[in-house]
């Protein structure tokens, strides 16, 4: 699941990455930036899921 | 991007006095570090931040700055449909060429060199008690050589992130004068990463999941730290502006003044909230949102008003105040310093806080100059740095931490918890004459 998780973050900066270089000015350009930054919001809550189960494992 | 106009006399001589303040953030924050942390580690964390100060000056001189480079020096970039994407810099290891008489570039090298020391503070904060000194500065060896370099080019070195405006209409580009991106964020996602990596301190946590509370050891350190820190944030905070936005030297006295009021309607959101919560407040709180609200004025407190920077200290404290308990009672992150909302959180506000309230200034600003609609767009940029903050900057320092744990583990062993890491690490503890507590705070 962490892996998973920091995948997700990954490529939600490459959504935001390729939304800058492909689309021009208007909507579709900052749907696609929020997009990409939701799609990172998912990885980050992957990863913090992650080492909750983790610290359970440890105790 | 173009080369910036070089710095008058005066404006030399101001920003060389304005960077001579920033050590006292590092000292700020390091007796913060150990103020907050437990009574038998106090020596350790001052010893650690002192050896974190050392290894990232030098880390940085020799590979850090040859990385991060200033606007207008040589730079690799790649093109995507005809638009230079620059991602790393391009001048020499060990500061080899860099003319060091006064121009802007040796004065960039100066306050990156203490910057890079302050941000590498900011992981300490939350391994404290449990971090190794010799792990701690291998970390520190890798933030200030490559993670740390790499961000500040794109956001201070011309890099791709400051060129979204000229290359493709995204405000006037990427703008964070002060460093609530590459100062505060990179250092408090760092911080995440190193908190993640070494787990929660022994007794922490009970076995149902429950936090127990360690109160630090010494709110009188921490307090008058809190001092210390404002005054090295107001040099870090203008002199950035005037290197990296070409902000005019009378702007000082508006940076300071908005510098100040971020802090203390930071501090004063923390302790109103947590008196409403818990009836009295709470002063490891109040220090935390005092510099979380230094943390979030980098980044605009160059542009906006004052009113402003009250707003961006108010949210920030409310910020640190709900974050440090998100962390530690949902989250199950055991920060004693409370670095990753101060620093991390409270520094991605500050970067959208420039988006949110800033009217930029009406000259040049990374290459673009004030057009009615530019300013409008401003937040898609700010945010396009905060993705890269998360998506980049937050893998690539958990990676490289994972990595050296494999090598060289970073906690210290069970003993040296139970011990404290004065005498562990160090021999001898910071208050010899004093009792020393066991884990349940009964006396021996």
């Amino acid at each position: 699941m962490k892996l998973v998780g920091f995948l997700l973050l990954l490529a939600g900066w490459w959504i935001v990455l390729a939304a800058i270089a492909l689309l021009g000015f208007g909507a579709a350009r900052a749907g696609f930036i929020l997009a990409g930054v939701g799609v990172e919001a998912l990885g980050l809550v992957l990863v913090v899921r992650s080492h909750q189960n983790l610290r359970g494992e440890r105790e | 991007m173009p080369t910036p106009v070089p710095l008058s006399e005066t404006a030399t001589a101001l920003v060389t006095a304005l960077i001579l303040l920033v050590p006292l953030a590092g000292a700020g924050l390091a007796l913060i570090n150990a103020g907050l942390g437990r009574s038998r580690s106090a020596a350790h964390a001052m010893m650690a931040s002192l050896c974190i100060m050392a290894v990232a000056a030098l880390a940085y001189f020799v590979c850090g700055f040859a990385w991060q480079g200033f606007a207008g020096g040589p730079g690799h970039a790649f093109a995507v449909q005809g638009k230079e994407w620059n991602w790393i810099a391009g001048e020499r290891l060990f500061f080899r060429g860099l003319d060091l008489t006064s121009s802007r570039a040796s004065l960039t090298a100066l306050l990156g060199m203490l910057s890079v020391s302050v941000a590498a503070l900011i992981p300490l904060g939350s391994g404290a008690d449990r971090w190794r000194l010799g792990a701690a500065c291998a970390s520190t060896a890798v933030f200030a050589g490559l993670t740390f370099p790499l961000f500040a080019h794109w956001v201070w070195g011309g890099g791709w992130l400051a060129s979204l405006g000229a290359n493709y209409g995204l405000g006037r580009g990427f703008v964070d004068a002060g460093g609530s991106s590459s100062i505060q964020a990179v250092g408090g996602l760092t911080a995440l990463s190193i908190a993640w990596i070494l787990g929660p301190r022994r007794g922490k946590y009970t076995l149902e999941g429950v936090p127990t509370a360690i109160p630090g050891h010494n709110s009188v350190l921490v307090l008058f730290a809190c001092l210390l820190t404002l005054m090295g944030w107001m040099g870090l905070n203008s002199a950035g502006a005037i290197l990296f936005t070409g902000a005019e030297t009378g702007r000082v006295a508006l940076i300071a003044i908005n510098t100040t009021l971020a802090a203390t309607s930071a501090a004063l959101a923390a302790a109103l909230i947590t008196r409403r919560r818990f009836g009295k407040p709470d002063a490891s709180l109040t220090a935390n949102g005092w510099v979380g609200g230094l943390a979030s004025s980098s980044a605009a407190g160059a542009f906006v008003a004052p009113a402003a920077a009250v707003v961006i200290g108010l949210v920030a404290g409310v910020l640190v105040t709900l974050g440090v308990e998100l962390f530690e009672s949902r989250l199950g992150v055991d920060d004693p310093g409370g670095a990753i909302s101060v620093h991390g959180v409270c520094g991605i506000w500050g970067v959208m806080a420039v988006g949110l309230f800033a009217p930029l200034p009406a000259g040049m600003l990374n290459g673009v100059a004030a057009t009615s609609g530019a300013d409008s767009r401003q937040w898609l940029a700010q945010l396009a740095g905060v993705a890269a903050l998360l998506g980049f900057v937050l893998p690539l320092s958990y990676t490289l931490n994972w990595l050296l744990n494999r090598v060289y583990p970073q906690r210290v062993a069970v003993e040296g918890e139970r011990q404290g890491m004065d005498l562990y690490e160090l021999g001898a503890g910071a208050y010899p004459e004093f009792l020393t507590h066991t884990d349940e705070f009964t006396q021996r």
